[in-house]
């Protein structure tokens, strides 16, 4: 294991987390107009704790039921011919027709934009929703795709080397978004 | 980067317990996207696979092209039962010709055993063994365990018996090998000339009567008879082995718990299985034809991929 | 006549004669000159240094296929000739499965006039038992004798029925040679192509079991007491065999048996990688039966080693292993394998091995040579005991490349075959330097 450089700086709290998540609540009704046709989808793993997290603010303010689904792009990954397959790929689960909804696609950092155009493909092996738009709470910067998020909780810069890791209660044991040094270990 | 199964898969007898599992635990996200309305996704985009089935066999042949399909790779079927040994070309010769034209993985039936492991050792091309003489048919075994696991959870300490032809049956010996992995019981029933003559050095009970199979077992696992045995003169008449080794309601009636019932297909009623146990409430027949499909697509997901020249460039950008 | 021949300061060994001393040996006009007394200088005499080498005499196969006639593709007697000298065979007994099948007196005297030119090993010839190896009618004993042939075999085929071998033990009487039965009860091995058990219910091949060999061997036996001939057994393989063959001798049954080197050696789980080059008919079979068979070459009741040297072409190896042919070459090996699987082992010595490779077949199939006695023709084998070298199947003279020893670094090897007077091989010296890398403790003789 590499010598650690320095700690990992927390970028936001449990607390700036759950703030930013209201903020961003409202913002996908307010883009959205309302609760009608909305259907939030995660992309597996943390982009799906997150969606329910939005889900469970969006139904206690508006007082109304969210579609909520997840999605595993493993199968729509553009690199199965280099890093090899990954082996445990995890559930999909859109149990609606999607035709003609507004989805909002969750994901917790937007880096390359590789995997939101994954998600993309398989939403539309799924149907032809009305519009997709795309919510984040980390957007790191260093696209290698025309992508562009919708809904950003927080942007930060990140130096070469360096890495954005947002921890979830049900995955991690706490909440937080941590900036992690070079050479250090994932969580 | 090599896949974590290897370059092939030619047989359950050699692959880890973690590797078994890994199959199953992969196979389950496949079978949602056979429930899609779109029943397809890109993973296996451009790949090129040959299913080389020098024997005849409908379902096991559509079974991997839907996997293949489903995957997005472009399939082309080799057909040729008996044709090519006609023509005098030989199985190496065949091989070396797939090779040239470029393939990714040859998915192999033949009649001889270890004739998957054969080609393997001569082509860099994944193969996979779709059944080689009488010795393994691993995916065949594979959706038996994914089958068995569905319905009766953790396998470990839970009984299986395998009746009927066991010598001659490649399914037999995966599902051997497969089940005693996960940690299941192993049991054997049927006429002891179909058994082979070392059978207990497997690690199996052996139960004479198939009355007695049903009162220890779980599920059972109940071989097809193929009829060319009686006119080798393993056994008598079909009659006769439905009447001693056949699985009827009236047996199961007596079981002393619920017992799952698997028939690798394609059966003959009325001889080793009555009709009114295949297509009765035991009989989870169709779930293995089910699961089949998404065992395959979770080998050739994990066989697929891991080109060490390209994992470099891949390093990094991805996330 | 060719120049004297002087092997220098070997250790001679004759269990024929119980000779076994360091010296010299000379052989002059084609014959042994003398035996272990140190010769000073001979005028014009070729000298083979034989220091830490055995000098015995000539080794005798009396199992190999030499393909032809019919299969000159895999093996012509030249070419199985000059194998045989190099691996220290000075003869060798040519089995009749060729094609057309070796069954009259024309067919034997074709094997003797090829063998003649190809100037190397002798090839002696082993007729056919019935017509076309049919296991119909005899085939004629007496002609075939008259032009050289010293025994009869359907071999590569068992005598299916019990009728035709009583006959043929009765008949070959008459002339006073051995009836060599391959032993297998056809319809018990029947689409066999491995040893019965464990490891053949895993690879998923159907099995030979042993029974189909002991119950041929037993019913020989009974047909020779029966009919007072000498019934020899070819490529013995189970221990009830050797249970079965000990019987009969303790009745004074006239029987003998010989083992190949690859039945000492290897058991059935080199087929676990289902390799076509360890498919021979009778299979390897377990490591019980192994260690029987080493057992009786010890104590007598396996007369002689014979190699079964089975040359077929690559493509015909390169197949589905249930497809493929049996057999393997044998004649470049069957010392080395020997000494390692049966001296080094510790189960026999030089003077036992000796015996089963030169003495013994030579007296049980009354051919000339298996002595040093002074006056005899010269056919001398000196080998080096200790010398360790690497199987490469690439340098075999035979043309058969078919063999479960490539990679196999052994122990023992012929340096010079002497063929009456004549040096039919000669180990070089690069080859010796190449291929071998001689144990510091080698060349001790046990």
């Amino acid at each position: 294991m590499p010598a650690r450089n320095e700690e990992p700086q927390t970028l936001l709290t449990a607390s700036a987390v759950e703030r930013t998540l209201k903020r961003m609540a409202d913002q996908i009704v307010e883009l959205n107009d309302g609760t009608e046709d909305l259907v939030i989808v995660g992309i597996q793993r943390r982009g799906v704790q997150l969606a329910s997290r939005l889900c469970a603010l969006i139904e206690k303010s508006e007082d109304a039921k969210v579609l909520q689904g997840s999605l595993d792009i493993t199968l729509y990954r553009d690199d199965l011919q280099t890093i090899g397959p990954r082996p445990v790929v995890g559930p999909t689960n859109i149990p609606w027709v999607i035709d003609g909804k507004n989805v909002v696609i969750v994901d917790d950092v937007l880096y390359t934009g590789r995997t939101v155009r994954a998600a993309l493909d398989e939403i539309a092996d799924f149907g032809r929703p009305a519009r997709i738009a795309l919510a984040v709470l980390i957007d790191r910067g260093g696209r290698e795709l025309p992508i562009q998020p919708d809904v950003v909780g927080k942007k930060v810069t990140v130096e070469p080397g360096e890495r954005v890791d947002v921890l979830v209660e049900d995955l991690d044991g706490r909440t937080a978004v941590v900036l992690i040094p070079p050479g250090d270990a994932a969580p | 980067m090599t896949s974590p199964l290897g370059k092939d898969l030619l047989g359950l007898e050699f692959l880890s317990s973690e590797q078994i599992r890994l199959i199953l635990d992969t196979a389950e996200p496949f079978k949602e996207i056979s429930e899609r309305a779109i029943k397809k996704v890109p993973a296996l985009r451009g790949s090129t696979i040959v299913n080389l089935f020098f024997e005849n066999s409908t379902r096991t042949r559509i079974s991997f092209e839907f996997a293949e399909k489903r995957l997005s790779a472009d399939t082309v079927n080799v057909s040729s039962s008996g044709s090519s040994v006609a023509k005098g070309e030989t199985l190496v010769d065949t091989a070396r010709n797939l090779e040239a034209m470029r393939i990714d993985m040859v998915v192999i039936r033949h009649g001889a055993s270890g004739a998957a492991s054969f080609l393997a050792e001569r082509i860099e091309s994944n193969v996979i063994n779709a059944g080689d003489g009488t010795h393994e048919h691993p995916t065949q075994g594979l959706l038996d365990l994914l089958t068995l696991r569905d319905h009766l959870g953790d396998l470990k300490g839970k009984r299986v018996c395998i009746c009927g032809d066991v010598l001659h049956s490649r399914v037999a010996r995966s599902n051997i090998w497969g089940l005693q992995k996960v940690g299941a019981e192993v049991a054997v029933c049927g006429p002891r000339s179909l058994l082979p003559n070392s059978i207990e050095e497997f690690g199996v009970t052996v139960f004479k009567r198939i009355e007695e199979a049903i009162e220890w077992a779980d599920a059972l696992n109940v071989l097809r008879l193929q009829l060319e045995r009686m006119t080798a003169g393993y056994i008598p008449s079909s009659r006769e082995y439905n009447r001693v080794f056949g699985v009827s309601r009236e047996r199961l009636n007596r079981a002393k718990r619920k017992i799952l019932i698997l028939h690798p297909g394609p059966m003959n009623r009325g001889v080793e299985i009555d009709s009114d146990v295949a297509d009765g409430p035991h009989s989870v027949i169709l779930n293995q034809v089910t699961n089949g499909v998404a065992v395959r697509m979770a080998v050739l997901y994990l066989l697929a991929g891991g080109k060490p020249e390209l994992a470099e460039a891949a390093k990094g950008g991805n996330r | 006549m060719p120049r004297p021949l002087l092997l220098s300061g070997g250790r001679l060994l004759d269990p024929s004669r119980g000779l076994d001393t360091e010296g010299d040996l000379l052989i002059v006009d084609g014959r042994i000159a003398s035996v272990g007394e140190r010769v000073g200088k001979v005028a014009d005499a070729e000298i083979v240094d034989c220091t830490a080498a055995i000098v015995s005499p000539g080794f005798i196969d009396v199992h190999c296929h030499l393909r032809e006639p019919g299969r000159e593709d895999v093996e012509t007697i030249e070419t199985g000739a000059h194998a045989a000298a190099a691996g220290g065979f000075t003869a060798v007994c040519a089995m009749p499965n060729t094609d057309p099948v070796t069954d009259n007196q024309a067919a034997v005297g074709f094997i003797i006039r090829q063998s003649q030119r190809a100037n190397a090993a002798r090839v002696h010839v082993i007729g056919a038992i019935s017509v076309g190896q049919r296991g119909e009618t005899l085939a004629e004993f007496g002609e075939m004798v008259a032009a050289g042939a010293v025994a009869v075999s359907d071999d590569g085929k068992p005598v299916v029925s019990a009728q035709l071998m009583r006959t043929a033990l009765e008949y070959a009487r008459t002339f006073s040679i051995p009836v060599i039965d391959h032993c297998e009860e056809p319809t018990l091995a029947f689409g066999g192509s491995m040893n019965e058990g464990i490891v053949s219910a895993r690879l998923g091949l159907k099995g030979i079991p042993s029974e189909a060999e002991e119950i041929m061997v037993i019913r020989d036996i009974l047909l020779a007491r029966r009919t007072g001939g000498h019934v020899h057994l070819a490529h013995m393989s189970t221990h009830g065999s050797v249970e079965l063959i000990r019987w009969g001798k303790e009745r004074g049954i006239n029987v003998t048996a010989e083992v190949c080197p690859h039945h000492i050696s290897l058991t059935e789980d080199r087929v676990l990688s289902y390799d076509t080059n360890a498919k021979m008919n009778p299979p390897l079979r377990t490591a019980k039966d192994v260690e029987a068979l080493r057992e009786a070459v010890k104590d007598g009741t396996i007369d002689l080693i014979a190699t079964d040297h089975a040359p077929h072409h690559y493509d015909e190896k390169e197949r589905e292993f249930a497809d493929a042919p049996n057999g393997i070459v044998g004649l470049e090996t069957a010392l080395a394998v020997s000494v390692t699987n049966l001296v080094e082992t510790g189960h026999i010595d030089f003077r036992t091995l000796v015996d089963k490779m030169s003495c013994s077949p030579a007296r049980i199939f009354g051919l000339p040579g298996g002595t040093l006695e002074k006056g005899a023709d010269a056919d001398v084998t000196v080998f080096d005991p200790g010398m360790q070298w690497l199987v490469e199947p690439a340098a075999f003279l035979t043309k058969g490349r078919n063999t479960p020893y490539a990679g196999s670094t052994l122990t023992g090897r012929a340096v010079c075959t002497i063929v009456g007077g004549r040096v039919a091989y000669r180990l070089s010296q690069d080859t010796n330097d190449a291929r071998r890398g001689r144990a510091n403790t080698g060349s001790q003789g046990r």
